[in-house]
């Protein structure tokens, strides 16, 4: 199975560029906005929107070439030939003109609709490695005749040994992507609303999403940190962005410092991990620990021990959370959207991969440490989460107790728990930043209002945000026919299947105890008075468009959650593979 | 596995009705949502549209019935939903669910039309529909996710119809219901996944179907009956059972009238049902073992509930607490194991959705006329609303179980199970019949007779358009307490496969039939029926 990786060469690594392409395209989008913002500051008005207009059906173009380059053909081929070229590129135009008077419709700025491209390239170029490396490659008649096997596909090392391009990261790359322009979307919003100007928030938020997707794929430890401080680097600054906000200040200083201190931890445990197997690369690892007998464990064992702190921190697991609360109150609320829906997922990918990958042999050593910290970080999450008077802080809160379910997954330890765990991330995903981006936009300038008493009687001054506030609600608390429901019966089919029957209660209780504090905030939403002084609330198109896309995949995946599952399952066999 | 799926392709090129069942109120409560705030009056005529519907197609089922095959389950219709893990969007209709379905059918659009919402209808009657749904889907669901996603996401409507338009401390209310019966029912999520993968452990087929774990029984005796007591706190709470039944008068007094009607009619079955499907007939062996406690717990919830509502202020109360003595009956006759107390339970689950419905809708008008519930500011009804009294009359003799009506038969017919089974105990439940009587005739009689002073003297007597309302009520509790045969007849196949599925997985156990005992010297079931229709 590992044999037949390639060997890795020594000199100079085998690098599949089109297999890389989701994070170059990310990578390359930020460096373009930082430059042409560095060149042009300001333009004038009618250049500007005229621009903007253009970023859509650039995008488009850019998707479909993106998707030639990684691919054998440009997508959509199939479809060119079945209608004929003269229909097709008359139908393209059109997509062309549509996607254009789409984005003026949205009223986003530039910089907010180059991000969304960029995600959407990414996303494309995802989707397009998939087709290349999962699916199997239809092969032609005369092919079959000729006795050629059809390509089955299957994960590939991208860069040398050190990067795997496979489902499993592949699944994390997209929901990253799409966490990209959901928060771009909300990003858009927010700082007209706050008066921040300039591309810098955009930059940083594609360079963090590229280090999402270098730790998703990450075949070697080296990788993972770097991946892992570029994704944080960037979140920092994002979290202290708000310049004119203490809180937010504070909120980036304590991240940062606390953030440091645990990539310290990981290190560290690196360091252990290369003494202990003469390794750094997972392949290398799992090799020497299936062909070495080790006599003496104590090195190994703290090295996975510092591993779990550093990525512990990341994922905000019991007893390494401390930070999430007041970080998520301090930051700008879309900055927060995008660190409990990429970051957290990134951070799972890395976590699962490490310790799925390399360490599957010492399972019974970590399982239950992962058991203990996912008990404890189900029951702070929710018990915690009851006493909040602030909704950021309280979402913080509950973002710990879903950690604690995808704990539950990676806990089992197997194809199963790897499957639910992709599964509840890509849910979580959505269902947060739905969560977070209707707070952004009831909390008003300043994010002043972000007390839960602020929420009273949202249903008056906006019907419409109450109703989509009430469903992410009830998905985060595990109400069948949403996602939330299903993630968290995979997690638990996960955990039982691996006879972890009392973790899968807590967890159940923990989700009983959740489910009351959302239904709590639900029902002040429509019971509670408002003021008589308070506005009704105007939605931006932007942030509209991200709420309602997070809404109808939480909703439209809780009624078939067939798709997902299969991909969550074909994520886990590439992994293994 | 495969014989299934076909058959069940084979029937799902006719239409797939009970799908429709279950859609058909989503598709009501989406439009709802859908429509503009401007003509409010729309809202309530369409969700009485829907759920009419509804109703109509459950009526056609009962006459497409087939009784021959009671045993088996009907116009099943099966989907693949969560392909890897052998979920699937499975539902059918046996005689055992028929009536429950037919039930619920037919409540809802009375609960519908019957009262106006307080404020805000559009969400109200959308609510509705979506309780209408999961109630539904619970009684048809054939696999055990299914059956799942129902009996939680009837939770949801129900907590909001409390909550948003109860009356008192509906807050607190909502909430006490919503953790009661959550909690409960999340331990089942974690049985349903153990009993799932024990049973692919076992068989090597991951399955959520319900047919298929019920007939392999592949689980180790002492795993079942863990698993059995997750599935039976779950239901217990739902029913509710004496010591966890404590949600149920705070529920049903704050609850909006529609609500409680709803509540008490059909929501409680999902407990009792729950009980008989996924209780008795997926773990036999269990079910066996913990049916003297459980029948123990119906008993003490028989006398519990009935000295409690003898001593209520406020009618509601005293109606709810009523029901905890009704279900009581209900838990009894069920873990009798055998063809009396079965088929007794599950015509007490109608007859308690129709009498406590209608006792609810009652008790709700009166609180309309007058603003009050508490026994001791009403008095002399009789005179300004004798019509009304009249019916309040018959509807409260049916709850008593007076015989010629229909609550005579189920209770009847329960106690002979239970008699059969555990004697003395049906002794002791049998004394809550009269306490029944007490309770209910001393509140009927501080109610409706003596002077009428104040305002009570000026009462508004029903309306035809009640009167039209009360009229099916009225037409099941005398039709079903003098000729019960066709109900019976209709579930008495399911019920004998059942008890045969029960004898046949659990070793040493026959089922205790009344006529091996004597007490009743009767030959069969028949017999008991052709008793009870002489009275």
């Amino acid at each position: 199975m590992l044999g037949q990786l390639p060997t890795p060469p020594v000199e100079t690594p085998d690098v599949v560029w089109s297999a890389l392409s989701p994070i170059l395209a990310l990578a390359v989008g930020a460096i373009l906005l930082i430059m042409f913002r560095s060149i042009v500051k300001r333009m004038p008005e009618e250049y500007d929107a005229t621009l903007t207009m253009l970023v859509g059906p650039v995008t488009v173009l850019a998707m479909w070439i993106v998707g030639g380059l990684v691919g054998t053909d440009v997508p959509l081929a199939d479809l060119r030939d079945d209608v004929g070229e003269p229909a097709f590129y008359i139908g393209l135009a059109l997509v062309l003109i549509v996607s254009a008077l789409f984005v003026k419709a949205l009223e986003i700025g530039f910089d907010a609709a180059f991000t969304v491209g960029v995600g959407l390239v990414s996303f494309a170029a995802t989707v397009v490695v998939w087709q290349q490396h999962f699916r199997a490659q239809p092969i032609t008649e005369e092919e079959f005749l000729a006795g050629v096997a059809p390509d089955f596909g299957g994960p590939i090392a991208a860069f040398g040994t050190q990067y795997g391009v496979d489902g499993f990261a592949l699944v994390f790359g997209g929901v990253i992507a799409l966490a990209v322009v959901l928060s771009a979307l909300l990003f858009d919003d927010y700082l007209r609303r706050e008066g921040i100007d300039g591309a810098e928030m955009y930059v940083l938020l594609m360079l963090s999403a590229a280090g999402g997707l270098i730790m998703a794929g990450s075949n070697d430890l080296i990788v993972l940190f770097l991946g892992l401080e570029t994704l944080s680097i960037a979140v920092y600054v994002m979290a202290a962005m708000h310049t004119k906000r203490t809180e937010s200040l504070e909120s980036g200083l304590k991240y940062f410092i606390l953030g440091a201190f645990s990539s310290a931890f990981l290190l560290y445990g690196m360091a252990m991990i290369y003494g202990a197997t003469g390794s750094l690369n997972l392949v290398g690892i799992r090799i020497y620990l299936e062909s070495v007998i080790i006599l003496d464990n104590a090195m190994l064992l703290a090295g996975f021990a510092l591993l779990l702190v550093g990525l512990g921190f990341k994922v905000a697991a019991v007893p390494f959370h401390a930070w999430t609360p007041d970080v998520y109150q301090g930051a700008p609320t879309p900055v927060v959207a995008f660190m409990a829906s990429a970051v957290k997922a990134a951070a799972f990918a890395a976590l699962v991969r490490v310790f799925y990958l390399a360490f599957i042999d010492f399972r019974d050593d970590w399982q239950p440490v992962i058991y203990a910290m996912a008990v404890l970080t189900l029951l702070v999450g929710a018990f915690l989460a009851i006493v909040q008077r602030d909704a950021k802080r309280m979402l913080a809160y509950s973002s710990i107790g879903h950690a604690g379910f995808i704990l539950v997954g990676v806990q089992a330890a197997t194809e199963r728990g790897v499957a639910s765990v992709v599964f509840y991330a890509a849910a979580y995903t959505f269902m947060v930043v739905g969560s977070f981006g209707v707070l952004s936009v009831v909390s008003g300038r300043g994010d002043r209002a972000s007390s839960l008493d602020d929420l009273n009687g949202l249903n008056r001054r906006s019907p419409v945000l109450a109703f989509a506030l009430t469903l992410f609600l009830l998905g985060q608390a595990g109400v069948p026919l949403t996602t939330g429901f299903v993630a968290k019966f995979e997690v638990l089919s996960a955990a039982v299947d691996a006879r972890s029957y009392w973790l899968a209660v807590i967890a159940m209780i923990s989700a009983v105890v959740s489910a009351f504090l959302y239904l709590r905030i639900v029902l002040s939403m429509y019971l509670g008075t408002v003021d008589e002084d308070a506005e009704p609330i105007s939605v931006h198109p932007t942030a509209a468009l991200a709420i309602g896309v997070a809404l109808v995949l939480t909703i439209g995946f809780g009624l078939v959650p067939g798709p997902i599952d299969q991909l969550a399952n074909d994520a886990i066999l590439a992994l293994a593979g | 596995m495969q014989s299934l799926l076909l058959a069940a392709e084979g029937g799902s090129a006719s239409f797939p009705v009970l799908s429709a069942l279950v859609i058909l109120p989503v598709i009501g409560a989406l439009t709802l949502l859908l429509l503009p705030n401007n003509r409010p009056e729309n809202f309530k005529q369409l969700a009485f549209l829907f759920s009419s519907l509804v109703g109509a197609m459950a009526i056609w089922i009962l006459t497409d019935f087939d009784t021959a095959h009671a045993a088996d389950f009907q116009h099943q219709n099966s989907h693949t939903w969560i392909e890897s893990l052998g979920i699937s969007w499975h539902l059918g209709i046996d005689g055992i669910s028929l009536w429950l379905v037919v039930l619920t059918a037919v409540i809802f659009p009375i609960a519908i039309i019957a009262i106006d919402a307080e404020h805000t209808p559009k969400a109200y009657y959308a609510w509705l529909l979506i309780l209408e749904a999961g109630c539904m889907g619970v009684f048809l669901a054939l696999d055990l996710f299914a059956f799942f996603v129902f009996f939680e996401i009837v939770l949801i409507p129900m907590y909001f119809l409390i909550g948003q338009w109860g009356h008192g401390e509906r807050a607190y209310a909502a909430t006490k219901f919503f953790i009661y019966t959550m909690f409960g029912s999340a331990l089942m999520l974690v049985g349903i996944l153990s009993l799932a993968f024990l049973n692919q452990a076992e068989t090597g087929v991951l399955t959520f179907n319900l047919i298929e774990l019920a007939e392999s029984q592949a689980i180790a005796t002492t795993t079942a009956r863990w698993i059995f007591l997750s599935f039976a706190l779950a239901f217990a709470v739902k029913v509710p059972l004496f010591p966890v039944h404590t949600w149920l008068p705070d529920a049903h007094t704050n609850a909006p009238t529609a609500g409680s009607v709803i509540l008490a009619a059909v929501m409680l079955k999902l407990g009792t049902y729950g009980f008989l499907r996924f209780g008795v007939y997926l773990f036999p062996e269990a079910a066996v073992w913990f049916a003297p406690a459980l029948v123990t717990l119906g008993t003490i919830g028989i006398i519990y509930g009935a000295i409690a509502a003898t001593m209520q202020r406020d009618l509601k109360r005293l109606v709810a607490y009523s029901s905890v003595a009704h279900l009581g009956f209900i838990v009894i006759g069920t873990f009798a194991l055998n063809t009396e107390g079965i088929e007794g339970g599950i015509l007490q689950m109608v007859n308690h959705g129709l009498s406590t419905g209608a006792l609810f809708l009652l008790v709700g008008w009166i609180y309309d006329r007058r603003h009050t519930r508490e026994i001791s500011e009403l008095g002399g009804l009789q005179k300004p609303a004798p019509f009304f009294a009249g019916v309040f009359m018959v509807v409260m003799l049916s709850s008593i179980g007076l015989p010629g009506l229909n609550g005579f038969v189920g209770e009847f017919l329960t106690l002979i199970g239970a008699f059969a089974a555990h004697r003395w105990w049906a002794v002791v439940a049998a004394s809550g019949v009269i306490i029944a009587a007490l309770y209910l005739l001393w509140a009927y009689q501080r109610v409706f007779h003596g002077p009428a002073e104040g305002e009570n003297a000026t009462m508004k007597d029903l309306t035809f358009k009640e009167a039209l309302i009360m009229a099916p009520f009225l037409f099941g509790i005398v039709f079903m307490g003098v000729y019960p045969k066709p109900v019976i007849e209709r579930m008495e196949p399911a019920v004998e496969a059942l008890i045969e599925h029960v004898e046949f997985h659990v070793e040493d156990f026959e089922s205790p039939r009344p006529g091996h005992l004597g007490p009743v010297d009767d030959h069969g079931d028949d017999g008991a029926v052709s008793e009870e229709d002489d009275h």
